[in-house]
């Protein structure tokens, strides 16, 4: 097996086209990826890109925090409960106001560290359309009953306990959590905010459009258990097309009226506040993969049109060994190509993408290694896969057309919002196309509405399991070449 | 542990036996048994699509026989362990990537049996590609391809060495080369077979000949029996006593007759004897040939009916 190898290396390296295949891999995947950059397009009211500077959140996660805040300091223990009496909402769009009341609206209770964007908090909150929530640091997320609307946050030493009651004094605990830092004052008091409503259609031609706006939802209270005095905070960065006196709060005999909008989540592409992503700078991996496919067909075509692949039987009379051995050549090739593309294209694209005003969603030093490493996968993996259909249909042509087709069709097509998403879902679980999940560095969160689609950068499979996909096709097609290379004639 | 020509045992180099292959409606191959032997060089002829390089391909196991089995020193090739040690066949010369140096191209070959650079260095000296291995074999003329054919069929040392039409788009002094070539490596003890559909190129070199066609063997004989059958031991003596020797040839149990004036044919006697009673007689004979047909009339005259592809007379 070693000597097959040998040979097969020998065979690659000697030949300059192919070499210089390999290194023209390299450069489309980095250059495809870093053309056609867009610049930041979310100017903040000053008219400069305040917007494209998201907040972070305790652990480092790009946010959104805007919303009102009618609060009070607190020192030391305390708690709070209140009444939802009522949550309605309206969608402010092309100037007009209609009622819309979407289901991420929250009003309720909140402790958090200060009234700075991105600072730690605990909540508990009624929802406009799931039901009661305990929500922390922004990720953090517990589902309460779907009627609860007497709300309590209750801070013992380091430790805050939500709770949800369906009177005012029976209480169902939500959960426990701990600030970060653990201060010892915190602000404390009732929050409304109202993310922006999306409508997406779908138009007979299958393509999408998005219509909606900035919405405001006014959240009433009532049997506030704290006292004056209190101070009414916006807490936000940017104009949203929402008039500055749409917010605010009232109290009358008690009764609390607050207005807010925003939201207090994780941001997601294709959210309220787009940050551009890591997996963005690696656009460029489809133009590199074709040129994988066309080298790793040519590895094994060429013998066939030279009638050079009789001379390597007659070496090499295990014929499956050659086919494993041409497999791990040139996915070994194309993994390091794909290493070397990834990695100069991550951290450089990441710099053009902040020179350029946006905002890169940061990930965690694992996830930007497994989107590099999974690049560089994806590509030798789907060099065996061309080498098995090559090696099955013993054509260039239509071998190098089968696995487009297979491969970078479905993605091209999945990312370009041409197709219902449910098609364009299926393609990526369905197609090796699916190993393009292993490139998603953005996490989707069940409480943050948005479209999660391939074209947003979201993959119906996770990582592994897309990658899994492709894994089994190169598995199947390098098995059918080995099946049919030793039962021909050569 | 290579196996070279001295180690090399009474076993047939190569034995194919009964071996029949079909391609569609073709029976390509019809029964087709011989044995290559060592020390020797081995004509495989025939007309072209006789089934020679059907053959080829079966013993070195690229084509599956329906039925039948083609041995190398007494195992199927499949299932020998770096295998060019123990045959070194060229089939096609023309089976290059051009963009390749020829360099490279034995290079790989090396590689696939354990062997290094070095032996590839000695072989393109066996060779004399010394001053061309760098190049692209792509730009090689067929001769040098053939060459460079040769030099990977020695890689490994071989003692058995199988050859698909080596004189194809070789020049006059390539042709010269090839056959010292071949005979040497003969001579090493080796066994070599060579394939020819033009039988003079094996003049000469060639100690036994397998004759094929319609993929079954027609002749499978040494060269001096060959030529003895097709041309019948005819003597032709040349004197100018012609009766004198006449009768002291027929007394000797040869067969006379009068073919000219001063010409006589001599059969069924050595012409060695034929010399030796002229002498002791002191008849004078001015010549004492004996006719010998040329290899390509005796080839000819086997092949006749078995010939695929023949102008038909209207």
């Amino acid at each position: 097996m070693i000597d097959v190898l040998r040979a097969e290396w020998t065979k690659f390296r000697s030949v300059r086209g192919w070499v210089l295949g390999a290194v023209a891999v390299v450069l489309l995947t980095v250059l495809v990826g870093l053309i056609g950059r867009s610049e930041c397009s979310y100017p903040g009211p000053d008219g400069r890109d305040t917007a494209c500077t998201l907040p972070l959140g305790p652990d480092g996660t790009a946010v959104t925090d805007s919303f009102y805040f009618v609060h009070q300091p607190l020192t030391g223990d305390g708690a709070i409960t209140a009444h939802v009496a009522s949550l309605t909402g309206e969608l402010h769009a092309h100037g007009d106001t209609t009622p819309q009341t979407v289901p991420w609206a929250k009003a309720g209770v909140m402790i958090k560290e200060t009234t700075s964007q991105g600072s730690s908090y605990a909540a508990v909150l009624v929802t406009g359309g799931h039901g009661v929530r305990m929500q922390h640091d922004f990720t953090g997320d517990t589902a309460g009953s779907a009627t609860g609307r007497w709300l309590r946050l209750e801070r013992k030493g380091k430790n805050i306990t939500g709770y949800e009651g369906s009177d005012g004094s029976h209480w169902t605990p939500l959960g426990t959590v701990t600030l970060h830092g653990s201060p010892t004052t915190v602000q404390i008091g009732l929050f409304v905010t109202s993310p922006p409503y999306t409508e997406i259609k779908k138009e007979s031609l299958g393509g999408v459009i998005a219509t909606g706006g900035a919405t405001v939802s006014t959240g009433t209270f009532d049997n506030v258990s704290r006292n004056g005095p209190w101070n009414g905070t916006s807490v936000t960065s940017a104009a949203d097309g929402i008039p500055s006196d749409a917010v605010g709060y009232t109290e009358q005999n008690g009764t609390f009226v607050v207005r807010g909008t925003g939201d207090i989540a994780p941001v997601v592409p294709g959210g309220p506040s787009a940050g551009a992503t890591i997996t963005q700078t690696l656009t460029g991996t489809f133009a590199g993969l074709i040129g994988v496919i066309v080298l790793a067909t040519l590895f094994i075509t060429a013998e066939y049109r030279r009638g050079l692949i009789r001379l390597t039987f007659t070496a090499s009379p295990h014929r499956g060994r050659v086919l494993v051995a041409k497999a791990l050549v040139i996915g070994a090739v194309t993994f390091v190509g794909g290493l070397i593309a990834a990695g100069i294209a991550v951290p450089i694209g990441k710099k053009i993408l902040k020179d350029n005003g946006n905002f890169v969603l940061p990930v965690s030093m694992l996830t930007e290694i497994r989107v590099i490493v999974g690049t560089a996968a994806l590509l030798a993996v789907s060099a065996v896969l061309a080498l098995g259909i090559a090696a099955t249909v013993r054509r260039s042509a239509s071998a190098v057309t089968a696995v487009i087709v297979a491969i970078v069709l479905p993605y091209l097509i999945a990312l370009a919002p041409v197709l219902p998403l449910g098609v364009s879902q299926w393609l990526l679980r369905l197609t090796p196309a699916a190993a393009f999940s292993i490139q998603q560095s953005i996490q989707a969160y069940p409480q943050v509405a948005n479209e999660y689609a391939p074209y947003n950068g979201y993959f119906p499979l996770p990582p592994l399991g897309g990658f899994a996909v492709l894994c089994l096709y190169a598995v199947a097609a390098l098995g059918l070449a080995v099946v049919l290379v030793r039962r021909r004639d050569a | 542990m290579k196996p070279g020509p001295h180690t090399f045992s009474s076993m047939q180099a190569i034995e194919v036996t009964d071996v029949r292959k079909r391609f569609g409606s073709t029976q390509a191959l019809d029964g087709l048994s011989f044995a290559v032997e060592a020390g020797q060089v081995t004509g495989f002829v025939g007309p072209n699509g006789a089934g020679k390089s059907t053959t080829m391909r079966v013993i070195v196991g690229l084509d599956r026989p329906d039925s039948g089995q083609a041995l190398v020193n007494g195992q199927p090739y499949r299932t020998l362990p770096r295998p060019l040690s123990h045959l070194g066949a060229m089939l096609d010369a023309s089976a290059l990537q051009p963009s390749r140096s020829a360099r490279n191209h034995l290079l790989w070959l090396a590689h696939s049996q354990g062997l290094t650079g070095k032996r590839v260095d000695e072989v393109v000296e066996q060779a004399g590609l010394r001053d061309v291995i760098k190049r692209k074999a792509g730009g090689y003329s067929l001769g040098m391809r053939q060459r460079l054919g040769i030099a990977a069929a020695m890689l490994g040392d071989p003692p058995v060495l199988m050859l698909d039409e080596p004189f194809n788009g070789l020049d006059p002094e390539g042709i010269v080369w090839m056959r010292g070539f071949l005979s040497a490596l003969a001579a090493e003890g080796r066994a070599v077979l060579v394939s020819s559909h033009l039988m003079s190129e094996l003049e000469d070199i060639a100690h036994h000949l397998v004759v094929v066609g319609r993929g079954t063997v027609i002749a499978d004989t040494s060269v001096r029996e060959l030529i003895a059958t097709a041309s019948g031991g005819r003597i032709t003596v040349r004197t100018s006593a012609r009766s004198a020797a006449m009768t002291i040839l027929a007394h000797a149990g040869a067969t006379v007759a009068a073919t000219g004036a001063d010409t006589l044919t001599v059969t069924g006697i050595e012409p060695e004897r034929v010399v030796g009673l002229l002498s002791e007689g002191s008849v004078p004979f001015s010549e004492v040939s004996a006719h010998r047909a040329s290899l390509e009339e005796a080839y000819m005259e086997l092949t006749r009916d078995a010939v695929e592809f023949k102008a038909v007379p209207r």
